[in-house]
């Protein structure tokens, strides 16, 4: 039974790493976008802004686990079979990337708008003001985005354990639900909570510690 | 030299037209110490915006030398912003940096070699009195001495002009004049031209030489301090005159 619950654990682990790593690959870019983009943006393209708002919008109305269902011929496309911590994966960073894209906006827009203009008469480029004010600035916000982000991919992944995704979320299911082994069920729940705990701490404490304005008056 | 040009720039809401500048020109010499005064809404930071190339007038224009300004665009608007020192109404200071990097930021945009860099942004921190706190970050400083920081960044370029919006109106009187003192001995020392906007009349009379009044989207009044001060002609001049009565 610890076998079982280790390997959940480490797929759990696989699958909520990998997936933040690859919806920020995916979604950071687009929350810049997002910003930039705007009428009042360092890079204004309205109609680019629009479309890509919408399409944002709209996969993060569809409920994830219908989007995973609904992902299911993708999934299959990209590594071969729809279910398992691939397939997971998979799913779970389609249905990260707008959430992150959110997260990175709104980020970048706590950045103070006169401090963007001032970079800009001081001659920054459009890419030295992302690189050098917006990400900068931004770095205590953004690294709450990861962690927020973790945690949000932790109770994804969950669920798509429930439709047969791997992972302690498959476990509690699998053994916990249909089978009525209650401890496993309530081991996978403590471990979940934890997790999240663990994410929860280590990411304050580094948004804290990097974070230059805490002295203040 | 700088020569406004009949400039114009109006705000549009719905039907409604305000016209914020209306048809200002001056020429300002190299090496003037020039402060724009006029009351809440005269359009004092709507034409900083413009000498500072962040808004486009409606109609005329503003010459450096013999550049229009408006006609600038893609590399040549960026090495023409790199040219203007600003210090900003709010500071705003990069808050996640220390003073040495703000101080540095304007030449890390450049590829101006790191040594340079240093030796540029030292010698800045010792002018603007902030030695040893080249390493503090923002949030650790007063507002006075954010001032100083942000004064040290409009210099960092080299600039043929400092423009600055309210230098000193969050300060108190005691920083306020040491800002101005700043202010002067920059002039003297590099004799870059300055104009500071601002809405106290102190200001203009302990550090500038040459004054505009703006009133309504105009100047209404432009000369030398002192005579500016011992003739007003204006109503708005006089009327700013008789609140400082007593008080300096
Ligand atoms: N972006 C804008 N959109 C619309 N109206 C504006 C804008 N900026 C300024 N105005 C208007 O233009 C007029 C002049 O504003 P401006 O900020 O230049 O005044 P000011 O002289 O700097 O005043 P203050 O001393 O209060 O800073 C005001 O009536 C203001 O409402
Ligand atoms: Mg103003």
């Amino acid at each position: 039974m610890s076998d079982l619950l280790i390997k959940g654990l480490l797929d759990t682990l696989t699958i909520v790493f990998m997936s933040t790593l690859f919806s920020f690959i995916g979604g950071f870019p687009l929350g810049v976008l997002l910003v930039i983009w705007k009428k009042e943006g360092i890079a204004p393209w309205v109609i680019g802004e629009k479309i890509l708002g919408s399409l944002v919008n709209v996969i993060r109305s569809i409920p994830f686990i219908i989007l995973m269902i609904a992902l299911f011929p993708i999934t299959r496309l990209i590594v071969g079979r729809g279910y398992g911590v691939n397939a997971s994966i998979v799913a779970l960073v389609i249905g990260a990337i707008p959430f992150v894209a959110r997260l990175v906006e709104s980020a970048l827009e706590e950045v103070d708008d006169g401090l963007i203009k001032a970079a800009i008469t001081m001659g920054a480029t459009p890419w030295q003001i992302v690189t050098k004010v917006y990400l900068i600035e931004s770095i205590p916000s953004l690294i709450r985005s990861v962690s927020l982000t973790m945690i949000t991919l932790v109770g994804y992944a969950a669920m798509a354990g429930a439709v047969g995704g791997g992972g302690l979320g498959d476990i509690a299911i699998r053994y916990g639900l249909h089978r009525y082994q209650t401890d496993i069920m309530l081991i996978t729940i403590v471990m979940m909570v934890i997790l999240v705990q663990l994410i929860q701490n280590i990411f304050h404490f580094l948004a804290v510690s990097l974070d230059r304005r805490r002295i203040t008056n | 030299m700088i020569k406004i040009d009949q400039l114009t720039k109006s705000f549009v809401f719905k039907d409604d037209r305000l016209v914020a500048i209306n048809n200002v020109s001056a020429t300002i010499q190299d090496g003037e110490f020039l402060g724009i005064i006029g009351s809440s809404g005269a359009g004092k930071s709507t034409l900083l915006r413009c000498l500072s190339l962040i808004e486009k007038p409606d109609q005329g224009t503003i010459w450096l030398d013999d550049v229009d300004l408006f006609k600038l665009k893609g590399k040549d608007l960026i090495r023409m912003r790199r040219q203007l020192g600003i210090v900003f109404q709010g500071y705003h200071l990069l808050e996640q940096r220390t003073v040495f990097d703000n101080i540095a930021f304007p030449l890390r945009l450049t590829h101006m070699k790191e040594e340079e860099i240093t030796q540029r942004v030292d010698s800045l921190i010792q002018l603007v009195g902030l030695s040893g706190k080249s390493s503090s970050y923002p949030s650790q400083l007063s507002g006075g001495q954010k001032q100083r920081v942000a004064i040290a960044r409009a210099l960092t370029s080299e600039p043929t002009l400092l423009l600055c919006d309210e230098p000193t109106s969050a300060l108190d009187v005691v920083t306020t004049k040491a800002i101005l003192d700043l202010l002067k001995e920059i002039h003297r020392k590099t004799n870059v031209t300055v104009i500071i906007i601002t809405h106290e009349l102190s200001v203009v009379k302990s550090a500038c030489d040459r004054m505009i009044v703006m009133n309504e989207g105009q100047f209404v009044e432009d000369g030398k301090v002192i005579d500016i001060f011992a003739s007003p002609s204006h109503p708005m001049t006089k009327l700013l005159l008789s609140y400082q009565e007593g008080v300096l």
